[in-house]
């Protein structure tokens, strides 16, 4: 049985405009006049309109500023950088935590481009730049809910996904995204037991892509992505566990069907399709009902929430659904 | 290896040094972990890393295996060395298995289930790898209650030898726990449990091919033939 408590900081929905939209309607429509002002000088494509004037770059030292937002959890420190950026699960680089803080600086991450394919009227190779406005960048604090039951509390720079993805304009075939990571023997670590397939795939419904929870992240404390944790850009899904939120993206595709995910191929008796944060639902490894608190002492505990504390915000896309059947 | 038996230096080291130093060797893995976790609780938090109950259990775990292993190899070692007095050390190298196996059940207990025994139970039901580990523990606990003197001469050899064959099956559902636990096509449980087969397929060829194996004694004592 799901338990709601309503926390101090959950305001509902009619309470307030949240900032983070009002200020990308604004957003958005300077994006707008700006392209309005370049069409009519003929001087330039849409695409180079979105690059143009209000826009930024990715910085060259590194040092990332982003807007404060409300989004953070109710309880819990945020997790020190040595641990976010020293305890990492990236198999590519190794099976140990420590293996990508170690091996993941082998990994080219300049220059960077992701292939938009699939049903959308803009598709194409896009950089960095031409997806991220450095100029728009959040804070999002989010607690970060591993499958193998433990947590940390991460403060990430990004942008929602949702309006990167309404950029490409997808058709109504698209129903599901697929994301796919970055991938090269010579620089990862594929030893004789590869672990898995690769290279790394996930995905997302349509809608649970949409959601204002959902964003790319081009950093974490201030600065740009530590390569271990994803760099240079990577998807945050925080009422998902850890595994969904796939790192150092390569490819963006939006299908029709249900598209294959790395851990689901690999045991599909284990990590559903949707693999949300559920205590009632235990994997078949490990107990959801708690997890380890990463960095807050040896023996720190905290019982898990359900959608890892984002219920209010996710709650609904699932209202129907028989989430043990869907795990 | 006669000439090797006859050395008095390698004589007084069986006789003096091989228990003692065995043991120090054993207890080497405890106490290191001993030294992280006093070293996490005062000037190095991070000494076992950032998740250092996790970090624990595979220590434990791993030590638990590894040692269970090393009991395996000393037969083996003893035929093909001729060095008869390594015998000696097999016991309390398999003892020392089961005390990181307790240990590790243990942390487990502790640590991830607060003590909770329906907790235990329910993890023995839901979860096939606690499940294998359990049973590995569980058949351990004999093997370690009749490792002494008192209990080989109560039982008489041939029983006891009959017992102690459990810990074949109990290696292999060690590392089956240990292939479980895993997640994704890993080589830890893949080296370990080829190492076991071979340790196993060397007691099986011995049983078949050596006339005087204690299998063929064993089989000749059961079926009554001289």
């Amino acid at each position: 049985m799901l338990i709601k408590s309503r926390k101090s900081w959950h305001l509902t929905e009619n309470d307030v405009t949240p900032e983070h939209l009002y200020l990308n309607r604004r957003a958005i429509m300077a994006a707008g006049g700006a392209a309005a002002v370049s069409l009519t000088a003929g001087a330039c494509s849409a695409e180079e309109a979105q690059t143009g004037a209000g826009r930024g770059a990715m910085p060259a030292d590194g040092n990332l500023t982003a807007r404060e937002t409300d989004y953070r959890p109710p309880d819990g420190d945020l997790t020190s950088l040595d641990a976010v950026t020293g305890y990492n699960n990236f198999y590519e680089f190794g099976t140990s935590k420590t293996d990508p803080a170690r091996y993941a600086d082998r990994m080219t991450t300049d220059p960077w481009s992701i292939e938009v394919t699939g049903h959308a009227e803009r598709t194409g190779r896009f950089g960095i730049d031409d997806l991220i406005d450095f100029n728009a960048l959040e804070e999002r604090i989010y607690r970060l809910r591993c499958v193998e039951a433990w947590s940390m509390v991460i403060p990430w720079i990004g942008v929602p996904l949702g309006p990167i993805l309404e950029s490409f304009r997808p058709t109504s075939d698209a129903r599901y995204v697929a994301f796919e990571t970055y991938f090269n023997r010579e620089e990862m670590r594929i030893g004789p037991f590869p672990v898995l397939d690769w290279p790394y795939v996930e995905g997302l419904r349509m809608d649970e892509a949409m959601n204002p929870l959902t964003i790319l992240a081009v950093g974490l404390y201030d600065r740009v992505l530590p390569n271990q944790n994803g760099a240079p850009i990577r998807l945050v899904v925080p009422w998902k566990y850890g595994f969904k939120s796939i790192k150092s993206i390569v490819r963006i595709s939006f299908v029709s069907e249900q598209p294959p995910t790395s851990w689901n191929r690999s045991a599909p008796n284990e990590y559903g399709f949707y693999s949300n944060v559920n205590p009632n639902v235990d994997h078949p490894r490990w107990s959801q009902a708690s997890e380890r608190v990463i960095g807050a002492g040896p023996f720190a505990r905290r019982d898990t929430d359900m959608f890892n504390g984002y219920a209010d915000e996710v709650a609904s896309m699932y209202a129907g659904m028989d989430l043990a059947e869907n795990y | 290896m006669a000439a090797a038996q006859r050395s008095p230096a390698l004589r007084s080291f069986a006789k003096h040094w091989l228990k003692p130093l065995t043991l120090i060797a054993l207890l080497i893995p405890g106490l290191w972990l001993i030294w992280l976790w006093v070293q996490v609780f005062t000037f190095n938090p991070t000494a076992l890393g950032f998740d250092p109950v996790a970090r624990t259990h595979h220590f434990l775990g791993d030590t638990a295996l590894r040692v269970l292993i090393v009991s395996l190899m000393v037969t083996p070692f003893r035929d093909l060395t001729k060095w008869a007095p390594i015998i000696q050390v097999r016991r309390r190298i398999g003892l020392a298995a089961f005390f990181y196996a307790l240990l590790h059940v243990t942390a487990y207990l502790a640590f991830d289930l607060c003590g909770s025994l329906p907790g235990l139970w329910e993890d023995v039901v839901e979860r096939i790898y606690i499940t294998l580990g359990m049973a590995a523990f569980v058949l351990l606990i004999p093997l370690a209650v009749t490792s002494n003197n008192a209990m080989i001469r109560r039982m008489g050899a041939l029983a006891w030898r009959r017992l102690h064959t459990l810990v074949y099956p109990i290696a292999v559902l060690a590392v089956f726990h240990y292939g479980f636990m895993v997640k994704g096509n890993q080589m830890g449980p893949w080296v370990h449990g080829a190492v076991i087969a071979l340790l196993l397929g060397y007691r099986a060829w011995r049983g078949i091919s050596r006339p005087d194996s204690s299998f063929r004694t064993r089989l000749r004592q059961v079926t009554g033939t001289a």
